[in-house]
């Protein structure tokens, strides 16, 4: 299982280096669209073809794979912040604080995400950039992440709250804010760890999700969801396998954040 | 035993199933949607719209194909010199699918029910005209005379949508003259039709008609699905494609496509220009500008458009009207020609300049402005970032917002809270009348700038004037000179920028007889009485 794990852990490192490195495998532009030459299949120049557009597949996979592979870490830091807020802190405060906090998520994770995602797109502002859109399209998606991993930080907050060294300390005069920040805090750290990382490939996948509906990252700013919309119809089924490599790219991507997060950081 | 068993399962194989057995005399076809209504009077849904097409009967039919009127239940009819009266001379001995009589006291109830305000009919608005009331008269069985409060252009015309109830019939709208009855239906599964026993119109050689004896209609919304079951011949007509679908089948089956032409579809793009719209009062002054409207008109190229969106099915749109509409298109309009210097030339007339690839007005903004179209539509989509490009060689920086239809409807029509919109107009109708909420400044759909209580500028007051001067003429030839003049007030001034008008692309399978596509809705079935089907059919129609 150890080795699976480095091996999920390399392919995440090699897909990240390719992504962030990508721009010396392709020399085209992601945006530049040659009207002569669309959905051409794979040649010296194009080496994964060109899209509808006439714009070069390979800078498209590999800028979308870096906007994705940056900007879903980053949300999941985000909900990370909001889940500790939300469920660690009222957890190990306990009392009425704890039942509210409660109340909080059983009420978000009730919520119809993909809903209340349609509804914040449409309320942001229209005038952004593609690149401010991305940052708000995957801002949104951390800031309404949280409600899961937060269920999991409270109950183990509440777990540490009855533990013996944080009575140990509080009888000795601790401030809860000390408590939180030298006791409770380094405890959680294996399972925010754990929710962060469990996060990552969900907030890929949301992007994905978004884009498929036409509402994730603007063009002609790529991201491996929007990339998949080749694949929304039964035209996609066609001979051109490279079609699915940006699916291909997702699946190794999400599997391997998957695998490399271990099962005992997932429970501890 | 054994030896039974087999010969039995042998002779099962050998039978012919069930599906094929009804294929043989069942035309099948999709509605993308359930039928809100069976009542004619009522239908404003294309699934109810279609519905009423292959049942209703009516007094006058517009042929799809010429464009021209033609007699139905009325063998003639004459429209007043005034155009308040219209008198209609109907066939006789007449019957209703159910077997009960068809006269004149049909027409006049079917009108009154029309116009009964407690109905909301969406057919009769067109037929409002005026304040007072519409009387309808049955001086004789054959015979029944409308009466309306003011003048109606195109009156005649107006009649292909209304389908003729029973006044005495016990089974109420289910009661028709068209050629199917509504004998099935289960909510959200399908709607199936048969033949009219009663149906009055025969072929050439005295054949009762439909040919078909029924009609399936599955309830179902997805394309691929459509496509592969038309594929596997389990549906017989798709009667609107998109282009990559068409260039799928094409690629397979190239004899059951057809690009009937030029449709009255067309893709178009407009700028806010709502004086109390929520955007920057510099951007409302730029939307304003004519020469700003038709620079960025001259920097799109349409060609590509066509070429790439469409696949060439399309092609560059000229202006409010399509040349698929033979009578009300002014020839005379060209389609804007690709020319960034001309679009230069035009912006540096109002002050806006390059400044480091950068485009700038006078008072040193950047020309930076969204576009918002409905998201999931690939289309339109890929028109936009198309758009994009091109405006980027003038400087010009475009954001493209897609959004789900709600609230892009919600941010153009209550809000105002936008800058650009790439949409399409769906036209059903030839006549101009039915553009009258485009046009006048006062109306609600006015869409660059609507509800204006006294008309924002010149030239739309002179549209206006137009518009309200052809719909008070009765003489076809005066009227089209208005709505001419309209076009080329369009054509001149922007408000709309037309990008492309698609073509009519439909399939219809091998087994199906008769069929001759056109660009007018329905495309495949407008001539449903004659088409038939012939499993035996190969791909060449042999």
């Amino acid at each position: 299982m150890k080795r699976v794990r480095q091996a999920a852990s390399v392919l995440v490192c090699t897909l990240v280096l390719i992504s962030v490195v990508g721009g010396i495998l392709s020399h085209f532009d992601y945006s530049q669209q040659d009207r002569e030459q669309v959905n051409c299949a794979p040649s010296r120049a194009h080496w994964l073809g060109t899209d509808d557009l006439g714009r070069d597949r390979l800078a498209r996979l590999l800028h979308g794979a870096r906007v994705s592979i940056l900007l879903a870490p980053a949300a999941a830091a985000i909900s990370m912040l909001l889940a500790f807020a939300i469920g660690a802190v009222p957890g190990f405060a306990g009392g009425l604080a704890e039942r509210a906090a409660k109340t909080v998520i059983d009420l978000a994770l009730s919520v119809p995400w993909l809903f209340l995602l349609l509804i914040a797109r449409a309320m942001l502002p229209l005038n952004t950039s593609p690149a401010a859109s991305a940052m708000i399209t995957f801002l949104v998606l951390g800031l309404l992440g949280w409600a899961a991993p937060a269920r999991i930080l409270l109950a183990r907050a509440r777990g540490l709250r009855q533990a013996g060294f944080i009575t140990l300390a509080r009888s000795m005069g601790a401030p809860p804010a000390r408590l939180l920040c030298r006791h409770v805090l380094p405890n959680l750290r294996p399972v925010v760890a754990a929710q962060f990382w469990i996060s990552v490939p969900i907030f890929i996948l949301s992007e994905a999700n978004l884009s498929i509906l036409g509402l994730g990252v603007a063009e002609p700013l790529p991201s491996l969801g929007s990339l998949l919309r080749e694949l929304e119809s039964v035209l996609s089924l066609r001979a051109d396998l490279w079609r699915f490599v940006p699916l291909v790219v997702l699946v190794l991507m999400v599997s391997s954040l998957q695998v490399a997060v271990s099962r005992q950081e997932v429970y501890s | 035993m054994r030896r039974h068993t087999l010969a039995l399962l042998v002779l099962l194989v050998l039978l012919p199933s069930p599906k094929t057995a009804a294929a043989t005399d069942e035309l099948r076809f999709y509605l993308r949607s359930e039928p809100k209504t069976f009542n004619p009077l009522k239908a404003a849904d294309d699934a109810s719209e279609t519905i009423r097409y292959l049942t209703g009967g009516v007094l006058v039919r517009l042929n799809r194909d010429t464009q021209k009127l033609q007699p139905e239940l009325a063998s003639s009819w004459k429209v007043s010199r005034d155009g308040r009266q219209i008198t209609f001379v109907l066939r006789r001995e007449l019957r209703f699918s159910d077997g009960t009589p068809f006269t004149a006291q049909d027409v006049k109830y079917t009108m009154e029910q029309l116009m009964n305000p407690d109905l909301h009919s969406p057919t009769a608005d067109s037929f409002r005209s005026g304040s007072g009331k519409i009387e309808c008269e049955a001086p004789a069985p054959d015979k029944a005379v409308i009466r309306f409060p003011a003048p109606l252009a195109g009156l005649d015309r107006l009649f292909d949508q209304v389908a003729i109830l029973s006044s005495q019939s016990p089974h109420k709208e289910m009661a028709v003259l068209g050629p199917f009855y509504v004998s099935d239906h289960k909510p959200g599964s399908y709607v199936y039709l048969r033949r009219n026993p009663n149906y009055w119109k025969r072929d050439s050689l005295g054949r009762q008609l439909p040919y078909i004896s029924s009609i399936r209609l599955d309830i179902q919304s997805n394309h691929d699905i459509e496509l592969m079951k038309f594929g596997r011949g389990e549906i017989h007509l798709i009667n609107s494609l998109d282009a990559d679908y068409f260039d799928r089948l094409s690629a397979t089956s190239p004899a059951m496509v057809h690009d009937a032409g030029v449709s009255l579809d067309s893709e178009q793009m407009w700028f806010n220009q709502v004086a109390t719209a929520p955007i920057p009062a510099y951007k409302l002054r730029w939307f304003a500008s004519r020469n700003f409207r038709r620079a960025i008109s001259s920097a799109i190229n349409r060609e590509d458009l066509c070429k790439v969106v469409y696949h060439g099915h399309a092609q560059p749109a000229m202006g409010p009207v399509s040349p698929a509409n033979k009578f009300w298109f002014n020839a005379s309009l060209r389609p804007v020609q690709f020319d960034p210097n001309s679009a230069m030339q035009f912006l540096r007339a109002d002050g806006f300049q390059l400044v480091e690839g950068k485009l700038r007005d006078r008072e040193g903004h950047a020309v930076e402005f969204s576009v918002v179209t409905n998201a999931g539509n690939r289309a339109r989509e890929r028109m936009a970032t198309m758009v994009q490009q091109d405006l980027r060689a003038i400087g010009m920086t475009v954001n493209i917002v897609t959004l789900d239809f709600p609230s892009l409807l919600q941010r153009i029509t209550q809000d105002f809270n936008y800058e650009a919109v790439l949409l399409g107009l769906v036209n059903v109708e030839l006549d101009p009348n039915e553009q009258m909420n485009v046009w006048l400044s006062s109306s609600e759909t006015h869409q660059w700038n609507p509800k204006q209580k006294t008309p924002a500028t010149m030239w739309e007051a002179q549209i206006d004037g137009l518009m309200r001067a052809q719909a008070s003429t009765m003489d076809d030839r005066l009227r089209k000179k208005d709505f001419d003049l309209v076009q080329e007030i369009v054509a001149e001034q922007a408000p709309f920028i037309y990008l492309v008008n698609k073509h009519a692309l439909t399939a219809v399978s091998r087994w199906v007889e008769g069929a001759k596509p056109v660009v007018l809705r329905p495309q495949t079935y407008w001539n449903i009485e004659y088409l038939k089907l012939d499993v035996e059919r190969d791909d060449n129609g042999k």
